[in-house]
């Protein structure tokens, strides 16, 4: 029996589907904070989502403190944008739409940014950790090594059992260095301290970042960090687990972990969007590198957990003023890595132009770094 | 303090085993009434951000759950709509309710991203918890100890009820099975409803279960995964618990290698689940009993 004419159900799903293009296009619609006449607007995109207790909440938590110090200046913010020409189309329009500054918050829009600006030699551009500019296109970003190290130095005096579980996305250069500089921080204070490194293949995958951390755990350690995209899973499972965490990215993923916080590195991008948009307003803006460290105001330690002894906050501290002062080096030689070769010879220091070409763990890091 | 390698393999084959496996016993039962989902991912992230959603709102995992299983057979009831009522092309349909799902997961889950629930917490049974080597599996939460009951639920479901004996015969001859008096349309909605059923409470499982996190596709592919699962348990609801545990097990043996220090590239052991099940189906392929229902994946026109 075939049914013939206007069929309810048919109407119905043409109906529903309808409604629900509504919603995403309303949604997926920017939103405007409109003060006054505005003397700057500025665009901004994000890879993810702007509450991920995460990346992208912290280059969005920047934002907010620049709309509060220069009230003048009008917001475009997108998330969920994909690399690519998805990204190069949100920047277009934003252009469109007056944005004289357009911040692309994430690695993979580097290239999509740079066609853009060349075709909008007026407007200025701003890429996180980028390596190439562009008359109109500066990048920004830190040494979080660092950082790390004092992370390290922490978790050294905390753990009891001498062990670090590090869930890790991808064994690329930085990351790898990030771990590098973390293990070293502790054993300065633990010279018997190990850390175990899982790589999971993928910057967001709760489930499969709760079931690294879960065997991290299992294999005894009880301080747990991580290099993905929303540390929450991992700081959620370590709480659960009686661990430690040490979070990165954003200072609010804290209250996942009430009693097993230590501290985090986080990014408190605000300052530096301030004098980005203040440039760009009084025309002194300029294409450069900027590139920050733990003495920069962006790249901060994050307040330390209850567990946290007040004596290990100041050896923190005290190390972080002699990194300051230039007396503390991370990748002062000699280092060997895990397989008893020596990478790092006795009088040699590395610097960040080493960074990038990283492809070993240190020794005491139980991991495969390729 | 560390725990033996064999019960955190077996802990983690479990953990990441059972929303394939709640997936895959859905998908059994939409193909075996003759209906490939390739939208399966898309009910399984409606079904996550729901229960997550109803959990953050309400405090309660049970109704969260619950939420979670009604959204994953509502949204799959779409389906229904497509391929049975409209009679559209299977794969196409499937493909469009899984995008349909990644975007509408999405919307719906804005807000709640970095909300913190308790989520489903894990009920320790007394005694068996501290066996040796098994004593982790029975620290798990509520849906990992129905996992296995629900399998054998869908298999007495299947092949020990009319009910089931309709809905096979539907999935093998449409045709015959109207002539035999019964509605195969209706069957094929009931099917997909139930289906959708467990897809919703895989999300949930993923969501308020294992990672307490909602969090944009973050299925990663194990809707696909769970499709796969049902051709390598070759249509069977029982077998299907091999299958999850198997690739299940294979995840977690590849974290549990990395974390143990095996001097193993790790691109290579990422892909140690998916070989392993390569070289199952491999094995597997050989028998001459090949199980697909007749009718899978084809339009039921109608008998005029």
């Amino acid at each position: 029996m075939r049914h013939r004419g206007p069929h309810l159900l048919g109407v119905l799903l043409v109906l529903v589907i309808s409604l629900a293009l509504v919603v995403i296009t309303m949604a997926g619609a920017t939103q405007r904070t409109t003060a006054a006449p505005p003397k700057l607007i500025v665009g901004i995109l994000h890879i993810g989502s702007v509450t991920d207790g995460g990346y992208n909440q912290a280059h969005a938590e920047g934002i907010r403190y620049m709309q509060r110090t220069l009230p003048q200046v009008e917001v475009i913010e997108v998330e969920n944008i994909p690399e690519g020409a998805d990204a190069e189309r949100v920047m277009e329009s934003m252009v469109q739409r007056g944005a004289r500054l357009i911040i692309a918050a994430s690695f993979g829009y580097l290239d999509p940014a740079l066609n853009v600006a060349k075709r909008h030699p007026d407007v200025k551009f701003e890429h996180p950790s980028g390596y190439k500019l562009a008359p109109n296109l500066g990048t920004y970003w830190a040494n979080t090594q660092d950082g790390f190290y004092l992370m390290g130095m922490a978790a050294g005096k905390m753990t009891k059992t001498h062990k670090a579980g590090f869930v890790v996305a991808l064994p690329v250069s930085f990351f790898l260095a990030n771990v590098n500089a973390f293990h070293l921080g502790a054993r300065s204070v633990d010279p018997q301290f190990e850390t175990r490194v899982v790589f999971t293949g993928t910057f967001l995958d709760p489930g499969k970042e709760a079931t690294a951390a879960n065997a991290l755990l299992d294999q005894g350690a009880d301080v747990m960090a991580m290099i993905v995209d929303s540390p929450i899973t991992v700081v959620q499972v370590a709480e659960r687990r009686g661990a430690y965490s040490v979070g990165y990215h954003y200072v609010g993923v804290q209250k996942f972990a009430p009693k097993g916080w230590i501290s985090g590195l986080a990014f408190n991008w605000g300052p530096l969007y301030v004098r980005f948009a203040r440039a760009v307003m009084d025309g002194t803006w300029k294409s450069e590198s900027i590139y920050g460290s733990v003495a920069s105001d962006y790249l901060i330690i994050a307040p330390f957990g209850t567990a946290v002894p007040a004596s290990v906050v100041r050896q923190v501290s005290a190390s972080k003023q002699a990194m300051i002062g230039g007396q503390l080096r991370v990748f002062a030689g000699p280092i060997k890595d895990n397989r008893g070769v020596v990478r790092v010879a006795e009088g040699q220091i590395l610097t960040d132009q080493d960074f990038g070409r990283m492809d070993w763990l240190a020794e005491g890091v139980v991991g495969q770094p390729r | 303090m560390s725990v033996p390698f064999l019960e955190s393999v077996l802990l983690g084959a479990i953990l990441s085993g059972t929303p394939l496996l709640y997936a895959a016993l859905g998908e059994v039962i939409e193909e075996r009434a003759g209906i490939v989902n390739l939208g399966l991912e898309g009910v399984m992230l409606m079904g996550a951000v729901t229960s997550f959603a109803i959990t953050v709102q309400t405090g309660s995992a049970a109704l969260g759950v619950l939420a979670g299983a009604t959204a994953g057979s509502l949204f799959n009831l779409i389906l229904a709509l497509l391929v049975v009522t409209r009679r559209a092309n299977q794969l196409a349909s499937g493909l469009a309710l899984m995008f349909f799902g990644v975007g509408l997961s999405a919307l719906l889950g804005a807000p709640y991203i970095g909300s913190r629930i308790a989520g489903l917490n894990p009920l320790e049974i007394p005694t068996l918890a501290h066996l040796p080597y098994l004593g982790a599996l029975f620290r798990s939460d509520i849906l990992v100890y129905l996992a296995m009951p629900a399998a054998a639920l869908v298999w007495w479901g299947l092949f020990r009820t009319r009910w089931g004996l309709s809905l096979r015969a539907v999935g093998e001859n449409p045709t015959a099975a109207y002539a035999a008096g019964y509605s195969p349309r209706a069957i094929q909605y009931q099917a997909l409803f139930i289906a959708g059923l467990f897809g919703g409470i895989a999300g949930a499982e993923l969501s308020i279960g294992i990672a307490k996190t909602w969090a944009e596709w973050m299925t990663a592919g194990r809707g696909f995964i769970a499709v796969a699962l049902v051709i390598f348990s070759r249509w069977h609801p029982l077998r299907t618990v091999w299958g999850a545990v198997l690739f299940g097990g294979a995840v977690a043996l590849q974290l549990q290698l990395q974390a143990r220090g095996a001097s193993v590239s790790p691109f290579l052991l990422d892909t140690l689940p998916y070989l392993l099940s390569l070289g199952v189906v491999l094995i597997w392929a050989g028998g001459r009993h090949h199980a697909a229902p007749a009718s899978l994946g084809r339009v039921f026109e109608g008998t005029e």
